[in-house]
């Protein structure tokens, strides 16, 4: 640990993030500029996330990584590492255990509470960019609330497909004010960064920003009175535990077009395992049906 | 010279959550006590060394003996008037509000952080709505209608750390303030 600074990143990096985060928290899903440091990972690794996490974290702290609800990909292992080595914290895998948990397309199956916090990698904070790629634009259209665009392009959506195609950072309106891009999580998980107990921060590290959304928040997804939004999810219970209720991934099983739905937050799925729940393939694994 | 922090990395971590729990949660009393600052209380002087460097200009308002030598030491912030301030420190009465930066229609985050060192600091009086607050909270404000009027410029507003001793309360522009 002496090669570097708690954390790894210098005192004055992390106060002027420190700042940052205290502004994103007082303006609920405001984007706050912030000048973010080159870290050791490329930026698809979640630079944003990490320089949140190595700036909130604390000796006490108990890390959890997810990436897509999984613990034990190679981008979750190698940031758990990281700050393992640069912090000395104590990490776990499972939910309920972490007290700050940074997370890349996913938000956990276990409900959160207040004290936990939820620090999520964001690849493109801005919700209008695909609408108005230039950022002097988009800044006023949020400080406009010039919103009809997005209501028109999900709009488009319905006329071409019947229905809201947007599966994943599907759009939401943060306490009747700013549009927020809740990063790629599935539209299932919207509703879940409503009113909830637990701080949430999402960090851009290409595009530099830094948004907030304190405890209970009410967090809105977009949507019309004859199309509502609807949290979808894949119309299957789990293969492996059964539960009927949480957010799956499809898994082909052998050549023949087999096939398994598994929960996709794998502590999760194991944790109702354990209690002696069973899917419909109980006793199979994800990894060796894969 | 009074020191400033012990084990900076460590300290000033711990610090920040205690400072990031309250401005997360308005109203919510924490306590904080990593420094004894000159002239403020040391909730007031810890907020001060976990925030200030010398990129954040500071306003000193009214009279706080002995505090600017100790923050050039231990932030080296440079002290500007009010309208520069990024962070403002000093007594209720003392403070120019009216003065400080609220920010930006485009960038609301280019405004003032008031540290405000008050006689008591108390979970009753003002009640309190808005992100952080489940329900409401009540919280011994000095005034109430600079915060109602604070609350109608949001995003644009100021944001205010409540000290007192080694105790402080978050209001930011966010929340809303109504008589008890
Ligand atoms: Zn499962």
């Amino acid at each position: 640990m002496s090669d570097y600074n708690f954390a790894y990143l210098d005192e004055q990096t992390k106060r002027m993030i420190r700042r940052a985060i205290l502004k994103a928290l007082a303006i609920p899903g405001y984007q706050v500029p912030f000048a973010s440091r080159e870290m050791p990972m490329p930026y698809g690794w979640g630079t944003g996330g990490v320089q949140l996490t190595a700036a909130c974290l604390t000796p006490d702290d108990c890390l959890k990584v997810i990436d897509q609800g999984a613990d034990d990909t190679t981008n979750a292992v190698s940031i758990r590492k990281f700050f393992q080595r640069t912090a000395g914290v104590a990490v776990t895998q499972a939910t309920r255990e972490a007290t700050l948990i940074q997370t890349r397309h996913r938000i956990p199956e276990t409900p959160l509470t207040e004290d936990q916090v939820l620090v999520y990698q964001v690849p493109i904070p801005e919700p209008l960019r695909f609408l108005e790629p230039r950022e002097t634009e988009t800044r006023k259209m949020h400080e406009l609330e010039e919103y009809g665009l997005m209501h028109v392009k999900l709009y488009e959506d319905i006329a071409r497909h019947g229905q809201i195609a947007t599966s994943y950072a599907y759009p939401v309106k943060v306490e009747g004010r700013y549009v927020m891009d809740p990063s790629p999580i599935p539209k299932f998980d919207n509703p879940k960064l409503s009113d909830c107990p637990a701080i949430q921060l999402f960090g851009a590290g290409r595009e530099q920003r830094i948004y907030a959304l304190p405890p209970y928040t009410q967090v809105v997804s977009l949507d019309f009175d004859d199309y509502p939004f609807e949290a979808s999810k894949p119309d299957h219970d789990c293969d492996l535990c059964g539960a009927s209720d949480s957010y799956l991934d499809e898994v082909i099983t052998d050549d023949r077009g087999g096939r398994m739905f598994v929960c996709s937050d794998t502590d999760f799925c194991a944790g109702r395992v354990r209690a002696g729940h069973a899917g419909r393939l109980a006793g199979r694994n994800k990894g060796a049906a894969a | 010279m009074i020191p400033g922090l012990a084990d900076p990395p460590i300290q000033s971590s711990r610090g920040f959550r205690v400072l990031m729990q309250a401005m997360a949660r308005p109203g919510t009393i924490q306590r904080l006590n990593l420094t004894q600052p000159p002239a403020l209380g040391p909730a007031a002087g810890s907020v001060l060394l976990l925030l200030a460097d010398p990129t954040t200009p500071l306003h000193l308002a009214g009279d706080l003996p002995g505090l600017a030598p100790w923050l050039q030491f231990h932030a080296g912030s440079p002290l500007t008037g009010p309208e520069g301030a990024s962070i403002a420190v000093g007594r209720w009465p003392d403070l120019p509000l009216d003065l400080l930066p609220v920010g930006l229609p485009d960038y609301p985050d280019r405004s003032a952080m008031v540290i405000v060192e008050l006689d008591r600091l108390d979970a009753e009086g003002p009640r309190l709505t808005g992100p952080g607050i489940r329900g409401h909270a009540s919280l011994s404000l000095p005034a109430i209608a600079p915060f109602r009027a604070n609350r109608a410029l949001f995003p644009m507003g100021l944001d205010f750390v409540f000290t007192c001793g080694d105790r402080l309360a978050c209001l930011p522009r966010s929340t809303r303030v109504e008589a008890a």
